[in-house]
């Protein structure tokens, strides 16, 4: 069977971002970028199913602009077989991008459609369910454990209360979690032989879709900041404080 | 048009963030649906039917809803969204799970993690861990909202609105419910709790933990984790506090072991009070507590608990 995993270009997750002093977005010029690390676990659990022999092919896809290369380089350093990236250089909204992935799903009839729960910059978590709509397809968010079942998929999910096991039928969406797997590194060897995978480019105009904006941003803000606190010298002191000049105990 | 509200339910009844949505629905000055979803879910419409503002709540009892699993509750909801302006979920692994769902089937934005509410189609929502907040207007006719329950004030009661019983089932066999597996606990529920006490990689073992257990006990309050702590083993993935986990704001939280890593501090920066207890002075938690004691935790914890 075929995979295919969405992965996104996000910026590295231990950069601090800051507001930009108009106010329209944040400051992302020359700052680090990764691939969103819950795609890389996504990336992961598909490299670690074909490793027992549940998949053939795993696809990467990134919708994104030219640079997006970069990530599905990595993703196929880490033993996806071969990319696509969909250039496109304005943010699209998840909604579109979910649309984008449909048409790709369509052309690829992949078994198993392997997304990161959420990007950690927009942090919608939406991507995986509105596609898993779309295509018409089940879906089983937050994934900590995936089994490959003859036609089903059998998911371990993380909900409130604890985890909850169900099975989809395939083809199939699952969006990863962070305790799904711990992402390998990719080694040097296989970075350059990633360098020789196909990485075929299309433009979202390929697809004759139509995609409109649902949202307007209108202002992106920092939030308030919090007033500094006091270091105490002791448990006391800290109980004192509690008890009558915050009086929370 | 009326705005409908997508309850959560489980064996006891209504769940506890649903009072919060309605809180937070009640700003857009318009009629409240309550719509509860599942099976032998009597008790649960009852209950939200005393939701102050609720003026119907629709039933839809089948054992096709049994696990309100997000393709038969996404297809019931998309019939039933004609008639309104406005549909709003707590952003709880329920929420998150069927809305972006139901937007898609719709062809309309969804909006996540809405901390507040500004007009009828314009909500602001935090991007990047919270280190930013987005104002975003809605461009669809229709509204699509998962709610920051933290972030809004439950409703009281009222007397019992009009129960309404849906006879619609929409069963489909995508989706299979095979187990659960529910973490037991006699603490408050940690994003309900008026007091959090977390542990981080500092606590060392799953054993310390009885540490901060103690501590919890003593204040009636939840227990939360680091990211660290989680994934090293000390206690179950459902107390993580965090962006990929729980979104908390007690009134007290207090953070032991825990260096306030951007992804932690995401979780609970809204709290009213922080403490932290940490041995290491640079720790970034610090930055942000109202209140910092530099000490061994092994020494203070038992120490305040003792205190307290």
């Amino acid at each position: 069977m075929k995979i295919l995993v969405p992965i996104k270009r996000v910026v590295d997750p231990y950069v601090k971002v800051r507001v930009k002093a108009d106010e329209t977005d944040v400051e992302l010029a020359n700052l680090k970028m990764a691939i969103n690390p819950f795609c890389e676990i996504a990336v992961e659990e598909a490299v670690r199913l074909k490793e027992k022999g549940h998949a053939e092919e795993i696809i990467v896809v990134s919708i994104g602009p030219k640079a997006a290369q970069e990530q599905l380089r990595t993703a196929m350093a880490l033993g996806a077989d071969r990319g696509i990236l969909v250039e496109h250089d304005e943010a699209l909204e998840p909604l579109s991008i979910a649309k984008v992935l449909k048409a790709v799903i369509d052309k690829e009839q992949p078994s198993l459609v392997l997304f990161g729960k959420q990007s950690i910059d927009g942090d919608n978590n939406q991507t995986a369910q509105m596609t898993a709509a779309l295509a018409g397809m089940g879906q089983a968010t937050f994934a900590s454990c995936v089994e490959l079942e003859g036609d089903q998929v059998k998911v371990a999910r993380e909900i409130d209360g604890g985890i909850q096991t169900l099975s989809i039928k395939l083809p199939a969406v699952v969006s990863a979690d962070l305790r799904l797997n711990e992402p390998r590194y990719a080694s040097l060897p296989n970075i350059m032989k990633a360098k020789r995978k196909p990485l075929e480019t299309v433009t979202v105009a390929d697809f004759e879709l139509q995609l409109k904006p649902h949202q307007k941003v209108i202002k992106v803000a920092a939030p308030a900041e919090r007033s500094g606190g006091i270091m105490v010298g002791s448990v006391e002191e800290l109980v004192d404080k509690l008890k009558n000049e915050a009086k929370v105990v | 048009m009326a705005i409908l509200i997508i309850a959560e339910v489980d064996k006891q009844g209504l769940g506890p963030e649903c009072a919060k949505v309605v809180g937070a629905a009640s700003a857009l000055g318009q009629e409240l649906h309550l719509l509860v979803a599942g099976q032998g879910v009597g008790s649960a419409a009852e209950q939200g039917a005393k939701l102050a503002g609720v003026t119907k709540v629709l039933v839809a009892d089948s054992d096709c809803y049994e696990h309100q699993l997000a393709e038969p509750l996404a297809d019931l909801v998309v019939e039933i969204a004609d008639e309104y302006s406005h549909i709003l979920a707590a952003a709880s692994a329920k929420g998150k799970d069927l809305l972006p769902r139901v937007a898609a089937l719709l062809d309309v934005a969804q909006h996540s993690d809405v901390i507040a509410i500004v007009s009828a189609d314009t909500f602001v929502r935090p991007i990047y861990a919270g280190n930013a907040l987005a104002t975003v207007q809605s461009l669809d006719d229709k509204k699509l909202l998962t709610i920051r329950t933290s972030a809004f004030d439950a409703v009281a009661d009222q007397a019992p609105a009009e129960i309404h019983v849906l006879g619609n089932t929409q069963a489909n066999d995508l989706s299979r419910f095979i187990g659960e597996e529910l973490v037991v606990s006699e603490r408050p529920e940690l994003g309900a709790a008026r007091v959090v006490i977390s542990g981080g990689r500092g606590l060392g073992s799953g054993e310390n933990f009885a540490l901060i257990e103690k501590l919890a006990d003593k204040l009636g309050a939840a227990i939360g984790a680091s990211r660290a702590a989680v994934d090293a083993g000390f206690v179950a993935n459902d107390l993580q506090v965090g962006q990929t986990g729980k979104i908390v704001a007690p009134e007290l939280y207090i953070a032991v072991g825990i260096s306030g890593a951007i992804q932690h501090l995401a979780g609970m920066k809204e709290s009213k009070v922080i403490v932290a207890i940490n041995k290491d002075p640079d720790a970034p938690i610090f930055q942000i507590a109202d209140y910092g004691l530099e000490a061994d935790l092994f020494e203070a914890i038992p120490k305040l608990t003792e205190l307290l």
